[in-house]
């Protein structure tokens, strides 16, 4: 077959050294196998940090919704003792809840990123790139579970700040970033596999808009299963937003859960997420 | 196979359909290594389109594109490594610096670690943007972006770098110094160049061989000086005074394409494009 195309006349190499950009006559040595996965999502990462690190105003403004919601609807509730939520002040219960919200508002943003990027060119740029589409798509994913995670300490910080009981042991903390970023991960998925159906930005901020909100009120993230009625309990069941709280409050609360379950759940979720969001991201490059 | 790779790209009846638009109606294109090649022709004659399937975005059957030898349908991965590529609309990230931008490209084609700093900073100096280097590329001017995309472009190393439009909606100095970065980068490093412009004093002076694209297929290629002296010669056959001026590019473009817009070439949907690029450059 065709060998690697010849490599170019030293005397434009000498020329090249010369001028000071001797690096550029040559190509890089390609990863190969499964070292390429872990590189891209390294380099999708770091951009997100880089861009946190250049503007922070989304870190902050995204840190009042969650305050807002456990300062009044916490505190509030607390005092009614409404919700039944097996002996634990209701702010303490709502904690968790809120961490997965705010993950899972940052994460269906990814969606309108990505029709954005391909609006400016640079997904196609990307996409010339020796990635593979399901590289590129896990990066994004990853990279929304690191924005996610910086979130979600903002809100546990908060939530100590307010007197909810958390757990500092490392072991179940590094638990619970684990189940922020494969939330996350699964739905950034979710939010770039409806752009790659819709195309279009417009029409993605509508159908962001009508998901999440199901997303988040059918789940028990607010209350327990158990008070939902019955049609609700069945969504809650098929919602990865219910898992990822269980894993959180039983992490960080030491309510009872159901740690296995809730991994398997949302492994098998974000998994899935990746395989469709990357099925899809050709047709956003046409 | 040798022969194919001595070509850095070859498109064999090329076609590429939009739903009902041919935009590629069996494009005929190789581009010899080492050389400049323009691809001329009035909006919406297919060049976007040609380029993207040449670039692997857009999906296209095996045996119908390959650069250096390789593939575009069997082996997407191969081809990709080979390119570095410059679309028509500018498309730096705004909320990273320069270097970053860079970086982001040095990273995904695996540049590694100890040797990706010093890589970045030569590909910047490539394109004369080192002092600029750490501000947010929001704050770039367009002729600024554009080398910027040339540094992100050249930080791996490509065989062939295709440019879509490098110097749309530039003013006159900022064209010449996108040309001559390009140019100096080329003969350091004896790079092929495919790129496409509606100014036809570029093509002219930058590019050893042009193809005039028009519904979706070369229909004049040769050098520039052939293109004008064929067309002097036909003018002369058909009975034009030896003392008339000797026709341009820009001649050859309008014996070709026709003048004003006629139904096919130049919709809305193609003006508007090339003004939004225009527009995001001022
Ligand atoms: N994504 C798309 N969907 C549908 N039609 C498209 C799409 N992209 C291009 N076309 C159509 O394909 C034809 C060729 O377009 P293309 O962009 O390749 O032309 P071009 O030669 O690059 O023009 P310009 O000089 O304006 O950039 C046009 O008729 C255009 O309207
Ligand atoms: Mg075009």
């Amino acid at each position: 077959m065709s060998e690697a195309p010849a490599a170019p006349r030293t005397a434009s190499a000498d020329r090249a050294r010369e001028e000071g950009i001797g690096l550029l006559v040559q190509p890089p040595r390609p990863r190969a196998g499964w070292r390429v996965l872990p590189a891209r999502v390294l380099a999708m990462c770091a951009v997100e940090l880089q861009k946190l690190r250049h503007d922070r105003t989304e870190l902050y403004t995204r840190a009042v919704q969650p305050a807002l919601w456990l300062l009044i609807f916490g505190q509030t509730f607390t005092r009614i003792k409404a919700i039944p939520t097996q002996g634990i002040p209701y702010v303490d219960y709502l904690a968790p809840g809120i961490i997965a919200q705010s993950a899972m508002f940052i994460a269906i943003f990814y969606g309108i990123q990505i029709i954005w990027e391909r609006d400016a060119g640079i997904l196609n740029k990307l996409l010339v790139t020796p990635t593979p589409r399901s590289a590129l798509i896990t990066g994004k994913a990853f990279a929304a579970g690191v924005k996610s995670l910086i979130q979600a300490v903002v809100v546990i910080v908060i939530a100590a700040l307010l007197g909810v009981a958390l757990t500092w042991n490392p072991l179940k903390l590094l638990g619970v970033a684990a189940v922020v970023v494969l939330g996350s991960a699964f739905f950034s998925c979710l939010s770039m596999t409806i752009a790659g159906v819709v195309l279009s930005r417009d029409r993605l901020m509508g159908f962001g808009q009508a998901i999440t909100m199901p997303l988040f009120f059918g789940s028990n993230a607010l209350y327990p299963v158990s008070v939902m009625p019955g049609w609700l309990q069945a969504v809650s069941k098929v919602n990865p937003l219910s898992y990822q709280v269980d894993a959180l409050r039983g992490l960080l609360l030491g309510t009872p859960d159901h740690l296995a379950l809730d991994f398997a759940v949302l492994l098998v979720a974000a998994a899935l997420g990746i395989a469709a969001a990357s099925s899809l991201l050709g047709r956003l490059a046409r | 196979m040798t022969r194919d790779a001595d070509q850095a790209v070859a498109c064999t009846r090329l076609v590429y359909a939009f739903g009902e638009t041919t935009a590629v109606d069996g494009l005929d294109l190789t581009v010899a290594k080492g050389e400049v090649f323009g691809l001329l022709g009035p909006n919406g004659a297919g060049k976007t389109t040609a380029i993207r399937c040449i670039t692997t975005l857009l999906p296209v059957p095996a045996r119908m594109v390959r650069v250096f030898g390789r593939d575009a349908a069997k082996d997407a991965m191969a081809v990709r490594r080979l390119l570095g590529y410059v679309p028509q609309q500018l498309s730096a990230d705004a909320s990273l610096t320069g270097r970053e931008n860079v970086a982001l490209f040095a990273r995904v084609f695996d540049v590694p670690r100890k040797e990706r700093a010093e890589r970045v900073g030569q590909a910047l100096t490539a394109v004369d943007l080192t002092d600029a280097a750490d501000r947010l590329a929001g704050t770039y001017s367009g002729g600024m972006v554009r080398r910027l995309e040339l540094a992100q472009a050249l930080v791996s190393a490509p065989r062939l770098l295709i440019l879509d439009e490098p110097t749309i909606g530039l003013d006159p100095i900022a064209r010449t110094g996108v040309w001559e970065h390009i140019n100096a980068v080329r003969a350091a490093t004896g790079m092929t160049v495919l790129v496409t412009t509606h100014y036809m004093d570029e093509a002219d002076q930058y590019c050893d061989r042009v193809g005039l694209m028009h519904h979706g297929r070369i229909r004049a290629l040769g050098t520039p000086a052939e293109l004008r002296e064929g067309l002097g010669e036909r003018r002369r056959a058909a009975g034009a005074a030896a003392t008339d001026p000797l026709p341009t590019l820009e001649d050859v473009f309008r014996d070709i394409a026709g003048s004003g817009l006629d139904e096919k070439s130049g919709d809305f949907r193609d003006v508007r494009s090339t003004r939004r690029t225009a527009n995001r450059v001022g």
